[in-house]
């Protein structure tokens, strides 16, 4: 079958079966390997993209039901990695094995439009959809404060 | 593009560069560097050249432990060139010239923290010898710089770019003997340095095993029996092959080992997706196996059984134990145990292989590739020089991929596809069911404490699976572990029972149940003993000294862990007062050459849910921090890790098989969950150590014990829904 959506702002159009979930058009179709495979069930959030803006698991999405809408994934955020999002992470060295970050940075963009200066409650409901194996959860929160503008979060350390 | 292509297309470039055969420990001859370009490359981990600037090449795998930013910053500083002009690049497995490349055992700073240091040292000597050269002044006035070398008594500076030419022809240096700079000086180790994958990350580009792309790839699953290496009885493989997309399914035979090609079915597609769809159509009979027989309750209740009969083995009988009990003030006796855990990474296992012509080529997310080569050419009889593995980012080890099972899998599914290169990805399901587990233990422990409070009589008989003596991959106890040493009636004993089941290291093996059992039972003698748990621990390891056993190895440094208990204590001001439900407590551990102790405040509400409010570590891995960024990361995630396998971790067997299978039967810790953990480092005088792993087994046993002094509950049994906390 085939179907078209926009892709970070420009029309996709792909053949490919009604049931294959949104995650696998963009990795193997559209060669877009931000959004990860994590658990094939909406349960680690790693393929967070936005559908119409809202924040989606793509991995549950059917092609199909998001034919015609519009996608943004991780590679589209930002033109050139300047989202505030994408500049706080790195900033104040977030990721680890890195793997769930663009579904992080996905969630926590859909975030801040929402709720432009989050408390640390916000960020939890928010965020609490995506794991991170690692447990870098004390730096993600700390990057969407840095990147709602708060001042900068020192680094939980001192030498003795 | 391809990202990754180009990564092996510069690999080549490097093997040239380097002229074959140029070791680590650098019996060096010729001129310092191949330099047919232009490239200064004195050895295979650096190369300086006009067009292209400084690289250096990261040795190491790359799974979440910072190591691809951290051992590079080493190697900078003494080159003596800045972070933001260096360009890093991953190196593929090749041993015999960069030396061991593995990520495991949180080895690779106390491993190569010398050896790095060297080759960093060896490249700015000779830039330095061809500027005074080129001056024709003494080296002596010369010192090197923002990748520059500088004459101080002129001024006159010249760019190492501008000296390649003359400093590839100098004869090499001896590494052994290379001048060092002193700690004093460093401007690149010692800084919180951002990853350096950071960049691509944010932006979602392919970096990780999953990611990789080959020109005529096809896609992989792969079907194994729930029933640990049961075969194949039949499958309705034609049925399979008329399905969309599908170019070939078939039998894998496999062998009869855990680590190796399992016997199943791979499915051959255009894409993931019409692989996986036509799986779920696909009809496997099993052949009966023995394994079928054993579960989680089984190996329990023999387990119990077991601990009443004479121990397979005695690992240490210090003083008379029963004579100490019966002469002791207060006599302790306990039940621990701890369940099968799953490794869990987030990217599922993985691999790309195109075994072809006799020859192997791999693109593998492994946190130990030469072991993987050696399995690989084992398993199909091939030669190890036949296979080339390149080592993508891997997302997630944490032990999982110190086993190549993925990649004798895809070998063995490409070679039957005709030498097609194959991505094989694996399901979360099949990741999870066909993991190599934290191995269950259960411990049988008695002590007892003197009329003085004193800690003087303790006995650990340990349960748990392997083979005759020895015990199954991931399950370990040393006749040196704590508090072995420090206890004048000491025993510790065995007991071993062969299983079905594949096991293999967790993040700190062994040391992820053991701290959880000894230093909580630790808690309970502290309180028959009627003392405060950090005065009772700090009484236990007595006067700052080193132990060690009559051998003169596997020294105990009690001066180290009295440092790192006084710090936490001091940070997390042990000995408040804290309000009803609310508890402190505290616990030490000793792994992976790091002493740190964890102090965690907990609070317990009526209905028994459980808050961990906040987490101190202090640890103790000499110094410097190579990377602050990384260190206080990889501390904060093992704290945190920690905690998750403590309250709903547990891999359950049934029938021979797992039966959970994704995050919603085997929930990790969530972000609402995670506490704050304050992180201390003393920096005592000694070279640093890895960070890994040791940070993660005190947090365990400081939880629980805090569990205890805010509700008088004992948590004998993990994962912690097996504990009531009720106290209403």
């Amino acid at each position: 079958m085939r179907y078209t959506l926009t892709v970070n702002g420009k029309p996709a159009t792909v053949d490919v079966p009604a049931d294959m979930p949104l995650l696998w058009v963009l990795r193997d179709v559209l060669d877009l390997k931000g959004s990860k495979f994590g658990c094939g069930i909406q349960q680690c959030g790693a393929c967070t993209v936005h559908l119409s803006g809202t924040p989606v698991r793509s991995c549950g999405l059917p092609i199909a039901s998001v034919a015609g809408k519009s996608v943004t994934t991780i590679e589209g955020l930002s033109a050139d990695g300047s989202h505030p999002l994408q500049r706080a992470w790195q900033e104040i060295d977030v990721p680890q094995c890195g793997y769930c970050q663009a579904g992080q940075i996905m969630s926590a963009a859909a975030l801040l439009r929402a709720t432009p200066h989050p408390t640390d409650a916000d960020i939890d409901r928010a965020m609490a959809g995506n794991i991170c194996r690692c447990a870098t959860y004390l730096r993600i929160r700390a990057a969407i404060h840095q990147a709602a503008g708060a001042p900068p979060v020192q680094s939980t350390r001192s030498g003795e | 593009m391809d990202t990754l292509l180009v990564d092996r297309r510069c690999f080549l470039k490097v093997s040239l560069l380097a002229g074959g055969g140029l070791v680590l420990a650098a019996e060096l001859e010729g001129p310092a560097a191949v330099r047919a370009d232009g490239t200064f490359a004195p050895n295979p981990f650096i190369r300086i050249s006009p067009e292209s600037g400084i690289t250096i090449v990261a040795k190491n795998p790359e799974v979440g432990q910072g190591i691809k930013t951290s051992l590079q910053q080493v190697i900078a500083e003494e080159l003596g060139v800045d972070w933001k002009d260096v360009k890093i690049e991953q190196a593929d497995s090749e041993e015999a010239k960069y030396g061991p490349q593995y990520a495991g055992g949180s080895t690779a700073t106390p491993q190569n923290w010398d050896k790095l240091r060297q080759v960093g040292a060896a490249g700015r000597v000779l830039l330095v010898r061809a500027a005074a050269q080129t001056w024709e002044v003494p080296e002596a006035e010369c010192e090197a710089a923002h990748a520059a070398v500088r004459h101080r008594p002129t001024g006159r500076t010249l760019r190492y770019v501008d000296l390649v030419g003359k400093a590839a022809a100098l004869p090499p240096v001896d590494l052994a003997t290379v001048p060092l700079k002193d700690p004093k000086d460093y401007t690149v180790v010692g800084q919180a340095i951002s990853g350096v994958d950071n960049p691509r990350i944010v932006t979602g580009q392919p970096l990780f095993g999953i990611d990789v792309k080959v020109p005529g790839m096809v896609h992989a699953v792969y079907e194994k029996s729930p029933v640990f290496l049961a075969k194949v009885a039949s499958a309705n493989l034609d049925e399979i092959k008329k399905l969309p997309g599908v170019k070939d399914a078939f039998v894998v035979e496999g062998g009869e080992k855990h680590e190796g090609v399992a016997p199943g079915v791979a499915i051959v597609a255009d894409t993931w997706w019409n692989a996986q769809s036509a799986r779920k159509k696909l009809q496997v009979k099993w052949a009966d196996h023995p394994t079928a027989q054993q579960s989680s309750a089984g190996f329990a209740q023999k387990a119990a059984e077991l601990a009443t009969q004479p121990p397979t083995k005695v690992l240490r009988n210090d003083g008379d134990f029963e004579a100490a009990v019966a002469g002791g003030a207060r006599v302790v006796e306990a039940a621990y145990s701890y369940p099968f855990l799953a490794h869990a990474p987030l990217e599922p296992q993985n691999c790309t292989a195109q075994f072809k012509d006799g020859k192997v080529e791999f693109w593998a997310p492994t946190q130990l590739p030469q072991p993987g080569r050696k399995l690989v050419a084992t398993t199909f009889g091939i030669p190890e020089d036949a296979i080339t593995i390149h080592m993508t980012r891997v997302g997630g080890g944490f032990g999982r991929r110190l086993r190549n099972d993925f990649m004798a899998e895809a070998a063995a599914i490409s070679k039957q596809a005709g030498g097609v290169p194959v991505k094989l990805v694996w399901t979360r399901e099949d990741d999870m069911r066909h993991d190599f587990y934290r191995p269950a233990g259960w411990h049988f422990l008695k002590g007892a404490v003197d009329g003085s409070g004193k800690l003087v009589a303790w006995k650990n008989r340990f349960v748990t699976f392997g083979e005759g003596e020895t015990f199954a991959s991931g399950a370990s106890l040393s006749d040196s572990e704590f508090p072995a040493r420090f206890v004048p009636n000491l025993r510790l004993e065995t007991t071993i029972m062969p299983f079905g089941i594949p096991t293999g290291p967790l993040r700190a093996p062994g040391s992820n149940g053991l701290a959880f059992v000894f230093q909580s039972f630790l808690d309970e003698l502290a309180l028959a003993a009627g003392k405060d748990p950090v005065q009772f621990r700090l009484d236990l390891l007595g006067e700052p000294r080193v132990v060690t056993n009559p051998d003169g190895k596997t020294p105990y440094d009690a001066g180290r862990m009295r440092g790192v208990l006084e710090l936490v204590a001091e940070k997390s001001r042990w000995g408040r007062r804290l309000a009803k439900g609310s508890g402190l407590g505290v616990a030490f551990h000793f792994s992976h050459q790091g002493y740190f102790a964890e102090v965690a405040e907990v609070t317990v509400d009526a209905a028994g849910k459980l808050k961990v409010d906040k987490v101190w570590v202090a640890g103790d891995v000499g110094r410097p921090i190579i990377n602050p960024f990384g260190a206080v990361n990889q501390v904060q995630g093992s704290a945190i890790d920690g905690i998750s396998e403590l309250l709903r971790q547990e891999i359950t067997i049934e029938g021979g098989h797992t039966r959970q299978g994704n995050f919603n039967d085997y929930p990790l810790l969530r972000m609402p969950e995670a506490p704050p953990v304050e992180v201390f480092f003393k920096e005592t005088d000694r070279p640093p150590t890895g960070l890994g792993e040791p940070g993660l087994p005190p947090v365990i046993p400081a939880v629980c014990n805090a569990i205890f002094a805010a509700t008088g509950k004992r948590v004998r049994t993990l994962p912690l829904t097996k504990t009531d906390l009720r106290t209403a």
